[in-house]
């Protein structure tokens, strides 16, 4: 009778108010993630950007010696690079999938419910992660395969899966806001073709910050995957370092994080007025 | 008792187009009640408004005792509410369904497996709990996503065009299973229809709204009684809207908008 009533006047209300909103981000992320284990296929799909890049690319480019990157071989230099880069591509059209569910009428069902607008947003954030994950070990097969020089020991594989959730949630999260003002599925594939490969090329992934011309590193130091990769590129590979430094991309990386969380949570219930 | 739902004032506006104006109602608690119009006539978007998926121009309402313009979260713990297009996840199972939603709404541990089962077996959907949602029929569509909106036993449940798009067996079922929870949870329903049967058989009471309006507001059988001798609903809505329900209302704003929608719902019912 007491669950009753706790739920009649108010579901949540003997539950304290933080442990409440983990809940909901967690039941908002574990429904993306059940369907995503429905359904792979979409994973696998994505293998083929970063394969391309590693096994083309990167050999292509190294002979040329064109590209400063100190003491790494260039395939080490850009195997960072491309993992940061695969989990933007991924990323950065994830809110197509709000505007699919928006027109089915699934997403409808989420607003109505008594989770706050920013459980909502960050739950989407949470699962989208979880794709980045399964698209790093991924990338981290294909590299091995290719004889990059990886290091496994165990805190630089904890700082590569913070360093790539920060990365898929911020680009995501932006994905979302950018779905929520342009609502129509072509106007969203438009608009995520125009920003990726900007997004990519305004960025050290492929060739260092110290190569670029003065406006474009101006672009890069704002740009939130340059301050990503270079947090990989610190941490994946043998003699990679940050070149930025650790702390200053974690911060940065996180401050991004807190204004698209802001943004998308503002205009989240637009989407379906 | 308090009415469950109680508009004052309650207008939107889209740019120029007045799409609910100035309305004032109430439903009773523990009714079903019935909202009949043209396309375009302002429903959906008093139903949004309602449910605070859309915030109203001017005016508010007072929905299961919470102010929707000052208290929005407090309404949604309190209401359940199954959109016209079909909402359950196709990609899920009808079990994950349940479980995603029990989760929202903060029903935990052995509460929520029995409430899952519960809300299966009161749609008999037990058998089908494993299946992805994708294969149902459109009536097991509906049966699922009213299970889902009543986990929390919420005192308001807004359906929006319920039956539309099923047929006649399916939609029979859905109305059985509505009557239940009425009987069963003391549920106020507040229900859009273009079914003049449906409205009929199903509702204890009736709005016609017309441009923004309730043109006509009773039992079915009082408006019934009012339209004349052995007068219809059909015949009602018609004196009420100066139209008939096929084809009222196309020249106003959203009526495309809704008329495409509900031929997408339906497709996906084929």
């Amino acid at each position: 009778m007491s669950q009753e009533l706790a739920v009649r006047h108010g579901a949540w209300s003997d539950t304290p108010r933080p442990l409440a909103l983990l809940l909901q981000i967690l039941a908002v992320a574990e429904a993306d993630v059940r369907k995503l284990l429905h359904d792979p296929a979409e994973l696998f799909a994505r293998m083929v950007q970063p394969v391309l890049w590693l096994v083309i690319f990167a050999p292509v480019f190294s002979r040329t010696r064109a590209i400063p990157t100190g003491d790494l071989r260039y395939l080490d230099f850009m195997a960072p690079g491309v993992l940061a880069q695969s989990v933007m591509f991924g990323a950065i059209f994830y809110g197509i999938s709000v505007i699919a569910e928006r027109d089915q009428g699934v997403l409808q069902k989420f607003l109505v419910s008594p989770a706050p607008r920013f459980a909502l947003v960050a739950g989407r954030a949470l699962s989208s992660t979880v794709r980045g994950l399964t698209q790093t070990v991924m990338v981290y097969v294909v590299a091995l395969l290719m004889g990059v020089a990886l290091q496994f020991n165990a805190w630089r594989i904890a700082g590569v899966v913070l360093g790539v959730m920060l990365g898929a949630a911020i680009f995501s999260t932006f994905s979302l806001a950018a779905a929520c003002i342009v609502k129509s599925r072509e106007r969203f594939m438009g608009i995520g073709q125009v920003l990726t490969m900007p997004l990519f090329l305004a960025s050290n992934a492929i060739y260092p910050l110290s190569m670029m011309p003065g406006w474009l590193r101006i672009l890069a130091r704002i740009n939130p995957l340059s301050y990503q990769v270079d947090f990989l590129r610190g941490l994946m590979v043998r003699g990679g370092h940050s070149v930025l430094g650790f702390g200053t991309d974690v911060a940065v990386l996180v401050l991004w994080l807190a204004v698209m969380l802001a943004i998308a949570t503002k205009l989240y219930p637009r989407i379906v007025i | 008792m308090p009415p469950a739902i109680q508009t004052v004032q309650l207008t939107r506006r889209y740019d120029s187009l007045v799409a609910v104006d100035h309305l004032e109602f109430s439903a009773a608690a523990g009714s079903i009640f019935g909202l009949l119009g043209p396309n375009g006539a302002g429903k959906s978007t008093l139903i949004k408004m309602l449910t605070t998926l859309l915030p109203p121009t001017s005016g508010t309402a007072v929905v299961a005792g919470f102010d929707i313009v000052q208290r929005p979260a407090h309404v949604r713990r309190n209401i359940g509410y199954v959109a016209q297009m079909l909402s359950a996840d196709g990609d899920l199972t009808g079990y994950e369904n349940l479980l995603i939603s029990a989760k929202l709404y903060g029903i935990r541990g052995k509460e929520r497996e029995s409430r899952i089962a519960g809300a299966l077996d009161f749609m008999s959907l037990t058998d089908a709990a494993a299946k992805r949602v994708k294969q149902y029929s459109g009536g097991m569509i509906r049966r699922l996503e009213i299970a889902q909106s009543m986990l929390h036993r919420p005192e308001v449940l807004f359906l929006d065009e319920p039956t539309i798009g099923l047929d006649p067996v399916a939609k029979r079922s859905v109305w059985e299973h509505i009557r239940e929870l009425r009987e069963h949870f003391g549920t106020t329903i507040l229900m859009t229809t273009h079914d003049m049967e449906e409205a009929d058989g199903l509702c204890d009471m009736v709005a016609i709204m017309h441009q923004g309006h309730i043109a006509s507001l009773g039992s079915p059988a009082e408006l019934k009684a009012q339209a004349g001798p052995e007068a219809t609903l059909n015949d009602v809505f018609i004196l009420s809207t100066g139209a008939a329900m096929t084809d009222a209302g196309t020249e106003e704003g959203g009526a495309f908008r809704d008329v495409a929608r509900t031929r997408r719902t339906a497709r996906r019912l084929e």
